[in-house]
């Protein structure tokens, strides 16, 4: 016996996710060559910075996306434990290996821009530490994911586990953002929203779309792939039962 | 305060166990599971402890859904499974003490010599003091079961309750549920072998195909 | 409440009987910090310097090591089945196994912790610091430690996977609880950091028992 009843809402997902993703899709190329050649070409460099403020064009929008994502899976997580829907849990599932990629871009891209800036790969400033910890925050969610057998039960495990990380972001935040006051002056990579100039802003936010482009893209994609392992995984349980 | 189960439809993991179950047990009843291995009877026991949930279908307790009022069930039925709930370093005494403390704080205090009394009574006399570590399996299991006499609980869910107790021990397990019912207990049990109960109503898991073919 | 209290006086109970859990905490938390002045030198300015940061990352480790059993074995035995048929609310169950956890691994921790002072030669002002830091922090170490056991107790050797989803949930802590005693060393006024600290267990209080009390309901299925 198949719990078809718990599958047929993600097959009629998919349907809807094949009409969307082509559209997604050129959607995204086209922000990302837009915004590319915004970052690359259009805007001027920095007059202490140079050329190597360029970085900042990826850095900054995957920073949001780590966050971004975050939010995604925690949200995902809340719906699936309160709805019961087997969607839910899945986008979250789909969700967080992105989302740790963007965060490792984050702090790549961190480490490279901090190269020139300071003369050293790594410093411990604020938002890179911060970026880090969510890094690990990652990790964890996804171990926990791998390391429970049984689906419904993994799925309601870390759907807990991502609403504990969101309630618990904020705190580490200001937890690091005061550590770093306490020992650090303030940072190189500050740029709070209204100080930029409005030629870095907009390739910025185009960036920020094609990223956020991106994610839809890929989450699609592994939404697809997940359901259909999942129901792979059901129907191969059925038939060795029968 | 009656338990029925209607429609019931349980699944673990991927796999449905059980589906379109129902039963009834009413006060001085005793239904006994019967079934292979992996045919759900330890699955429908959880189901009605409210451990899990049924997937499909309703358990309702005394016409309320066990939903509703989880406390309510929660709290007027025993459940003894395959694990004893022993702490080895406790003593005896302290293991079962701990249990009709957690099980029934709101019962006067049950004195040391209540406690004497049921130990007497499943075959654990002179044991009181003895750390759990050092009983036989059997002794684990009265012991386990002596939390069916130590708090009062109308509905009890035995799941292969007779497992590791020798002859004296399934007597008085038998002794037990033959008392519980007279006072208008509930039990019910999932049975591998046999068990000398004459009026019990089955449920036979798993033959659904097997009946409809004879 | 007396149901609560005798959670919690079984539990410390045999955190002592069952091969002195509490002992071995203890031991570690000394050994661990020892171990500083050997690999970092003997020099009292470098050690009063790294001091509150060595005790209290030592003291997460610790508290942690105990994290994984808190409740597996009564996943085990099956006295979770029994916990929750309890009267009381498996949140209270959870918030009563976690003050037992602090009672036998935290509150020795806090009570060794000055001798950790003296040993990496913290002056004078910041040993009432450490003090008062680790009372109000090791509390949140038990409940937040408690909703990583929880997640992780039907995994078999989830000891390695807990200290990932506990560790860095345990960050806020440490950052003001070594903020307390470095101000308290510097002459400054600490009272902030412990206010957070405060403010930190308070906010767990009431949080970690609900997610607790969730994750165990999912392995009573």
């Amino acid at each position: 016996m198949v719990n078809w009843h718990r599958l047929a809402n993600p097959t009629s997902f998919l349907k809807w996710s094949r009409r969307v993703l082509p559209w997604a899709s050129v959607t995204t190329v086209i922000l990302l060559a837009a915004g590319l050649y915004l970052s690359l070409f259009v805007a001027p460099p920095d007059y202490q910075q140079g050329e190597t403020v360029r970085i900042m064009f990826v850095h900054v929008p995957s920073a949001w996306m780590a966050l971004f994502t975050y939010a995604v899976m925690a949200g995902a997580s809340a719906t699936g434990l309160i709805w019961k829907s087997p969607l839910s849990h899945l986008t979250a599932k789909a969700a967080a290996p992105i989302g740790a990629s963007f965060t490792l871009l984050a702090l790549v891209t961190g480490a490279l821009w901090g190269q020139p800036m300071w003369g050293t790969w790594w410093v411990w400033d604020a938002r890179l530490t911060s970026v880090l910890i969510l890094f690990f925050l990652y990790l964890g969610y996804i171990a926990l994911w791998e390391a429970i057998d049984d689906y419904t039960r993994a799925a309601k495990s870390t759907a807990i586990l991502a609403l504990v990380g969101v309630v618990n972001i904020p705190i580490i935040k200001f937890s690091v953002d005061w550590w770093n006051t306490l020992h650090q002056p303030a940072s190189v990579l500050r740029m709070d929203g209204p100080s930029i100039h409005p030629s870095l802003l907009v390739p910025l936010l185009v960036m920020g779309g094609a990223f956020t482009g991106y994610f839809i893209v890929v989450l699609l994609i592994r939404l697809e792939r997940e359901i259909l392992a999942r129901q792979a995984q059901v129907l191969r349980r059925a038939q060795l039962r029968s | 305060m009656p338990l029925t189960g209607r429609n019931l439809t349980c699944t673990r993991g991927d796999t449905t166990v059980f589906t379109g179950l129902d039963f009834d047990i009413a006060p001085g009843d005793i239904v006994v599971v019967r079934g292979a291995n992996g045919s759900g009877k330890s699955s429908l026991l959880r189901l009605a402890a409210g451990y899990l949930a049924p997937t499909e279908g309703e358990l309702r307790r005394d016409g309320v859904p066990i939903a509703d009022d989880p406390e309510r069930h929660r709290t007027s039925l025993h459940y003894v499974g395959h694990l004893d709930a022993l702490k080895p370093a406790l003593s005896v005494a302290e293991n079962l003490a701990f249990w009709s403390r957690v099980l029934a704080p709101k019962t006067p205090a049950s004195s040391r010599l209540d406690h004497d009394r049921t130990l007497d009574r499943m075959g654990l006399s002179g044991l009181a003091d003895v750390p759990t570590r050092y009983l036989s399996a059997g002794q684990r299991r009265r012991l386990a079961l002596a939390r069916l006499i130590v708090c009062s609980r109308p509905l009890w869910l035995l799941d292969e309750p007779t497992a590791s107790l020798d002859d004296a021990g399934t007597e008085t397990l038998l002794g037990l549920i033959s008392d519980h019912r007279s006072n208008g207990g509930m039990v019910l049990a999932a049975v591998h072998g046999s068990i000398a109960v004459d009026d019990a109503v089955t449920i036979r898991l798993g033959e659904c195909r097997m009946d409809g073919m004879s | 409440m007396t149901t609560f209290l005798q959670i919690v006086a079984r539990d410390v109970r045999l955190a002592f009987r069952q091969g002195g859990a509490t002992m071995l905490v203890v031991v570690f938390f000394v050994l661990a910090v020892a171990l500083f002045p050997l690999g970092v030198g003997p020099e009292t300015a470098v050690l009063r310097r790294i001091a509150p940061g060595v005790i209290w990352v030592a003291a997460l480790l610790a508290a942690m090591l105990s994290l994984d059993r808190l409740f597996q074995v009564d996943f085990e035995d099956g006295s979770l089945d029994q916990l929750a048929l309890a009267p009381l609310p498996l949140e209270l169950v959870a918030a009563a196994k976690c003050l037992a956890h602090w009672l036998s691994t935290g509150l020795p921790l806090v009570v060794i912790s000055p001798l950790l002072g003296v040993l990496l030669e913290l002056n004078g002002e910041a040993h009432a610091a450490l003090l008062l830091a680790m009372a109000a922090g090791t509390p949140a170490l038990s409940l937040v430690g408690g909703i990583g056991a929880a997640l992780t107790v039907s995994i078999r050797r989830g000891g390695v996977l807990l200290s990932l989803l506990v560790l860095p949930l345990y960050i806020p802590v440490l950052i003001f609880g070594t903020g307390a005693i470095d101000a308290a060393a510097m002459g400054l006024e600490g009272g902030a950091h412990l206010l957070v600290l405060a403010a930190l267990l308070a906010a767990a209080l009431p949080l970690a028992p609900w997610a607790i009390a969730g994750a165990l309901r999912l392995n009573l299925e």
